[in-house]
């Protein structure tokens, strides 16, 4: 892929790069189209989630969050905070940036998911000088979007069909799908105690008013993950020191 | 929810999502995260995904069941080890929620 340098050219091998993260996504379209149908949320409600937010484990949270009963302000804050790491990758993004307009960067913003990253992050850090990557950008983002609408719809129909959906335990969709997310980000100590205290807490807190549980557990699961990182390196550091 | 609770459910949600995707973008690499906000970041999928699973694992009627009758924590727990394995996404969930659903829906015994 060597001299790639017209937008369209650029547009569709970024259209051509995401295919695969594009599959991948196909499920938890659906699925997020099937649980929300039956967590309550109504057809236009469930559409404009996948329409205007398009941010697929957020969309999942808040469905599952409805069918649980939690008020509008702790769905709102817990996707702010389940979505807080696209902010790592606007700013890893953001130097290869500086040249385009707000009208340019508004779009990129609104198409920035996990795959749409994945996707480009290597085109920009490729450099061959091309003035056109934004177009790349633009070419897997688009697919992705397009596709996930595609899948929401299919979900919501089934949804529909499907007699007594809210009583499969569709939940258990989004929990196994967070499992095989999370589960090999568990490589080293920090990360796993992140993951036991933010786990344990949740059941402590899980009484709380609107699922406010979910937010107190997170924060104290990343403070528990930070304090870890903080004692493991100091004994590394300590370690080294006695070595030397 | 009522419709005028899902009409502000998407409004905020596309406030939030929006709103921290563009405001760091449009900063357009003049921002730098300091490095404990980094590494705060980092941990967050693990804290906010974690913190959603357990409760429904280990109380899906609302209160503590631990036993061979929680298909929700046998399945989940079969989850864990299969994404410990294999570390292979799709695998896990079609495996995970596969037998989930065969124990929550009573398929063998069903099947006689």
């Amino acid at each position: 892929m060597t001299n790639v340098s017209t937008a369209r050219q650029e547009f569709l091998a970024g259209a051509w790069a995401i295919v695969p993260l594009v599959i991948g996504a196909t499920p938890f379209g659906m699925l997020f189209g099937t649980l929300a149908i039956s967590a309550g949320l109504s057809v236009w409600a469930t559409m404009g989630l996948s329409l205007l937010v398009f941010a697929g484990s957020s969309q999942f949270v808040a469905a599952g969050l409805v069918g649980q009963g939690a008020s509008v302000g702790v769905i709102v804050l817990t996707t702010f905070i389940v979505n807080l790491r696209h902010a790592l990758y606007a700013a890893s993004l953001g130097p290869y940036l500086r040249h385009l307009t707000h009208r340019w960067l508004a779009p990129m913003a609104f198409f920035l998911t996990d795959e749409s990253y994945a996707a480009v992050i290597s085109r920009f850090e490729k450099a061959d000088g091309s003035p056109n990557k934004h177009w790349f950008y633009l070419g897997g983002a688009l697919l992705m979007y397009i596709n996930w609408q595609l899948w929401t719809v299919i979900g919501i129909i089934a949804g529909q069909r499907i007699k007594g959906a809210e009583d499969l335990g569709l939940e258990m969709a989004m929990v196994v799908t967070f499992i095989g997310i999370v589960v090999p980000l568990l490589r080293n100590w920090p990360m796993l105690t992140c993951a036991l205290v933010a786990g344990s807490s949740a059941l402590l807190f899980h009484s709380l008013p609107h699922q406010l549980g979910l937010i107190v557990a997170s924060v104290c699961g990343i403070v528990a993950g930070l304090l870890a990182q903080t004692m493991s390196r100091a004994a590394a550091n300590r370690k080294s020191s006695t070595e030397s | 929810m009522s419709s005028v609770e899902q009409l502000w459910l998407i409004f905020g949600m596309v406030l939030v999502t929006f709103g921290v995707r563009y405001g760091v973008l449009a900063m357009s690499g003049r921002l730098r995260f300091s490095e404990r906000v980094e590494a705060g970041l980092r941990f967050v999928p693990v804290a906010v995904l974690t913190a959603l699973c357990t409760p429904i694992l280990f109380k899906p009627e609302g209160s503590w069941l631990m036993s061979f009758d929680n298909s929700h924590l046998i399945a989940g727990v079969f989850a864990v080890i299969v994404a410990a394995i294999s570390r292979h996404l799709l695998l896990t969930i079609v495996l995970g929620l596969g037998l989930f659903l065969t124990l929550h829906l009573n398929l063998l015994e069903r099947l006689g």
